[in-house]
């Protein structure tokens, strides 16, 4: 019986949690005419036009391959950086280890808001402005400070008698860490990969102002549906549809790790 | 407290089992008499674990009954049983006081405040916990961990059985025999049904009054530890208990004597005689402390000395009959052995199985 | 677990602090320096504490932090409930796992701004499946210029975006929860309630914190969803700290009162980080 009324309300949640996202789905299969008609529950003039428009234009996709190209080099350039010091986190006492790590996580609760301008001066100054780098070092404000909070807390799950025999055995330390200690803490990194990539496909803010023409993001892009005639819904809504899928694919890629990476924090 | 039978139970994992080897826990008819301390001994993986969940009521058997003296508790959860159960990891609630701890398994069963509170001071007493009842216990060490959730199975005073699953695993080897101690001598005092589930022979063979042996899914033998040892009913129970286990022989039977290896060994007639009823593969076992080896080669079989080991207070040999191997312990201050030497096999002491089974 | 002291450790956190350095310190020194001057025609006056007086006197300020903090709060005394009664909910083993987890982590990885987009559709009376049957039903509903449909518009679809953060967290808690403590709460009698109180509210209470202190921080700094949505409308009625703030640099370009409001803000926020890293710490030390 309570089993029963739980995964009741399990389905509630979950068909309320999906209504908005298919509601969007339903739109971008629709016609401007039958959306802004009388509401139909599913598209009853089904057409691929909103999807045909956004594959076909340059500025569309291009709006995309921007996104994903930033958010793939902040994701590399945060693990890459993060990755040994978590490392020194996680085995070494040093001189101002809390202090620092704590300061790590004060940038993680820094509102994007307060770096906008700064951001905009100091990257105009190095000619940075408009290109992926720009978006993708302003992300690593957020994304390597999780990162190395993610990585610390699975490295620190990996006994420390496996980095001394290995010294033992005569590894140095980088032939050590790339061939002996990385593969341990391998889903540890998709974890971290995952939240990184999450954090900066989200993130607008930032992305936006930025980038003003060669490195646009596609949510930056999607403003272009709102013109002097009003609002293109079907396209808006077709532009939507498709930063969901990136990220669908990603969660699907990392399902069975998602809770685990979740709980390992520095807790 | 109560008498627990387990009735034709059998259990499996899998919704429809079809070979044995899917049958977690294969059918079984086992008594535990009101009162007694029971070993429950196995290698990894035996079934034990299963058993005692079937007993607690955290698994429901696939088919049989489980009754509680006259009642029929199959059905019924283990709230309803009147059974504790201890893990193998200590499980303690840590937002609660020690004393808090103990009284959890009462208060949840609305009893009176005053009780609830004698019976937390006996148990604390018991245990040794009086200075810590007012703890919070996530800051205990393991043991007090272990000997709080061990309380918490004591604290009921109308409990059938309490049920340990290797309840010593994570303590360290000093404290673990002191508990185990503890856990005698508790039971001296309330006289509770206790069965203890191990995979240490020495563990069961010290704690308990009757040792149970499982092996796949199976009880091969109940017994006092001294049965066990002088006449295991199964070579599983020959070979996992002692140390080093028994030494077991392919052999053929001819008249009064069994042949290995060419060689003669004389039996009992009476072993003898069921041994030539039995059918299927025939085995000779015999445990190395009733070997008796010598060095001059004059009684017995003649063998080839292979190893020696000195442990101490007893040696081992290794020697080679034929194509086998045997252990034989010696005395420390036995002859030193030579290269070759004979063994002698009395034949009280010399068991013989067929299929596994002991004939004689 | 001991580690090792060794102050060469601080070679392998060079990149890090470089980095972070790079798009940290010197972006909040540039700021620093921006409240304490006044820009005229390209030459700068320091004003010292003008723009941080001039702000502590602010009404616009003093609305926006109001309506800050009932936001906040106000989502997170739904987020934290709700996230922890579908994690109980959610199904512990089986294939069901999987696919419950991704439906709920997926509004996740949705960009904020199309989140945004989606409830400003789902919301709209005339195209909207939400708003159309909230009229339908005889509810007089338009997010767009009633303040209390705009605010309630808000909060849900921040509930709907971010409770999935809480979920995933109090599920990952409850699946480090050994089952023994589940049989042991069995045999000693315990209720449904017991379990919930005195075994999964204890084991979760670390991953809580974590989930209590992303989601205090990023519901603080919401900016583009509401932005996308009402645009801080109608009136201010939805206008946040991060929405003010922005308005103040790129809006309006008055440098020297948005970067005093930024380092006021970031301090609010540091004050809030501390508290919630200590109670972290405490929690750590508890832990066996």
């Amino acid at each position: 019986m309570v089993m029963r009324k739980r995964s009741f309300a399990l389905t509630v949640y979950l068909v309320l949690l999906m209504l908005p996202i298919y509601w969007l789905i339903n739109m971008s299969l629709k016609p401007n005419e039958e959306i802004l008609g009388a509401l139909t529950l599913y598209p009853h003039e089904l057409t691929f036009q909103n999807y045909i428009k956004i594959f076909t234009t340059p500025d569309w996709y291009q709006g995309y391959i921007n996104s994903i190209i930033y958010v793939g080099l902040n994701t590399v350039i945060s693990l890459v950086t993060a990755l040994p010091a978590a490392y020194a986190f996680s085995r070494y006492q040093f001189i101002g280890d809390k202090h620092f790590f704590f300061w790590l996580l004060t940038n993680l609760m820094a509102p994007p808001a307060v770096f906008l301008l700064p951001f905009f001066q100091l990257y105009s100054t190095f000619g940075l402005i408009d290109t992926h780098l720009a978006v993708a070092l302003a992300h690593c404000l957020f994304n390597v400070p999780l990162a190395v909070w993610i990585l610390e807390g699975f490295m620190r799950g990996v006994p420390k008698e496996i980095d001394e025999t290995a010294y033992i055995d005569g590894y140095s330390f980088p032939r050590f860490f790339v061939l002996v200690f990385l593969p341990l803490i391998r889903s540890g990194i998709g974890v971290t990969a995952f939240f990184c990539f999450m954090f900066s496909w989200v993130e607008l803010l930032l992305a936006r102002t930025l980038t003003t023409t060669a490195a646009k993001p596609i949510g930056a892009v999607m403003t272009r549906t709102v013109s002097a005639s009003g609002i293109d819904w079907g396209l808006l809504a077709a532009a939507g549809v498709l930063t969901i899928v990136p990220g669908a694919i990603v969660i699907w890629f990392v399902r069975n790790y998602m809770a685990k990476g979740f709980a390992l924090g520095r807790v | 407290m109560s008498r627990i039978v387990l009735d034709q139970v059998a259990h499996s994992y899998l919704p429809h089992p079809q070979t044995e080897a899917d049958w977690a826990l294969r059918e079984m008819e086992h008594v535990w008499e009101d009162g007694g301390a029971y070993a429950l001994l196995g290698p990894s993986g035996c079934g034990k674990t299963t058993l005692l969940n079937v007993i607690s009521g955290l698994l429901q058997p696939s088919q049989g009954r489980v009754m509680f003296d006259d009642t029929d508790v199959t059905a019924l959860p283990p709230q309803q049983r009147n059974i504790a159960q201890v893990f193998q990891f200590p499980v303690i609630y840590d937002t609660m006081t020690v004393a808090e701890n103990l009284a959890f398994p009462l208060n949840n069963r609305k009893f009176d405040k005053t009780y609830v509170k004698q019976r937390v001071e006996e148990v604390a007493q018991m245990l040794d916990l009086e200075g810590d009842l007012h703890k919070k216990g996530a800051r205990l060490s393991a043991d007090a961990k272990q000997k709080i959730s061990l309380g918490r199975g004591l604290v009921r005073a109308d409990v059938a059985a309490i049920l340990f699953d290797e309840p010593l695993t994570v303590i360290d080897p000093q404290m673990k025999w002191q508990l185990r101690r503890k856990l005698k001598q508790i039971h001296e005092q309330t006289a509770t049904t206790l069965v203890y589930v191990t995979h240490d022979q020495n563990e069961a063979l010290t704690f308990a009054d009757k040792v149970v042996v499982m092996y796949e899914g199976q009880v091969v033998q109940v017994g006092t530890p001294q049965e066990l040892f002088e006449r295991p009913s199964h070579t599983f129970v020959g070979y996992f208990i002692g140390s080093p286990g028994m030494n077991l022989l392919d052999c053929q039977l001819e008249g009064k004597e069994a042949v290995v290896n060419g060689g003669r060994v004389p039996l009992n007639e009476a072993a003898a005689q069921r041994a030539h009823n039995a059918t299927g593969r025939l085995q000779l076992g015999i445990r190395p402390e009733f070997l008796s080896f010598d060095a001059r080669g004059q009684n017995g079989l003649p063998v080839r000395v292979e190893q020696v080991d000195d442990l101490g207070n007893y040696q081992i040999l290794t020697v080679r009959l034929g194509g086998e191997l045997l252990k034989v312990k010696i005395a420390e201050d036995a002859e030193p052995p030579g290269e070759d030497g004979s063994l002698r096999f009395p034949p009280d002491w010399t068991r013989l199985y067929a299929n596994g089974q002991l004939v004689g | 677990m001991d580690r090792w002291p060794d102050h060469k450790a601080w070679f392998l956190v060079l990149p890090v602090a470089v980095l972070v350095a790079f798009s940290a310190i010197i972006p909040l020194m540039t700021v620093v320096n921006y409240s304490l001057q006044d820009v005229l025609g390209g030459t700068y006056f320091f004003v010292g504490a003008e723009w941080f007086e001039q702000l502590l006197h602010s009404d616009a300020l003093h609305g926006a932090l109001q309506r800050q903090f009932i936001f906040s709060f106000t989502v997170l005394a739904i987020e934290m409930p709700l996230g922890v009664a579908i994690a109980l909910a959610l199904p512990r083993r089986g294939w069901q796992v999987s696919l419950c987890l991704v439906l709920v982590a997926l509004p996740l990885l949705i960009p904020w701004n199309v989140v945004g987009t989606i409830w400003q559709i789902f919301g709209r009376s005339d195209i909207g499946l939400g708003g159309w049957t909230l009229n339908e039903l005889g509810i007089a509903y338009n997010y767009t210029s009633n303040s209390v449909d705009a605010w309630l518009t808000i909060v849900v679809m921040e509930v709907w975006h971010w409770t999935p953060l809480v979920v995933l967290l109090a599920y990952a808690g409850l699946q480090a929860i050994p089952d023994a403590y589940y049989q042991a709460a069995k045999i000693d009698g315990a209720s449904a309630w017991a379990v919930f109180r005195y075994i999964q509210l204890p084991k979760m209470r670390g991953v809580l914190t974590i989930a209590l202190l992303l989601r205090f921080m990023d519901s603080f700094m919401i900016y583009t969803e509401p932005f996308v949505v009402t645009g801080g409308g109608p009136g201010n009625s939805t206008t946040f700290l991060s929405q003010y703030l922005t308005r103040l640099a790129v809006g309006q370009f008055d440098l020297g009162p948005a970067a005093a409001f930024s380092i006021i803000y970031f301090l609010i926020i540091l004050v809030f980080c501390y508290v919630f890293y200590r109670a972290l710490e405490g929690i750590g030390k508890g832990a066996p």
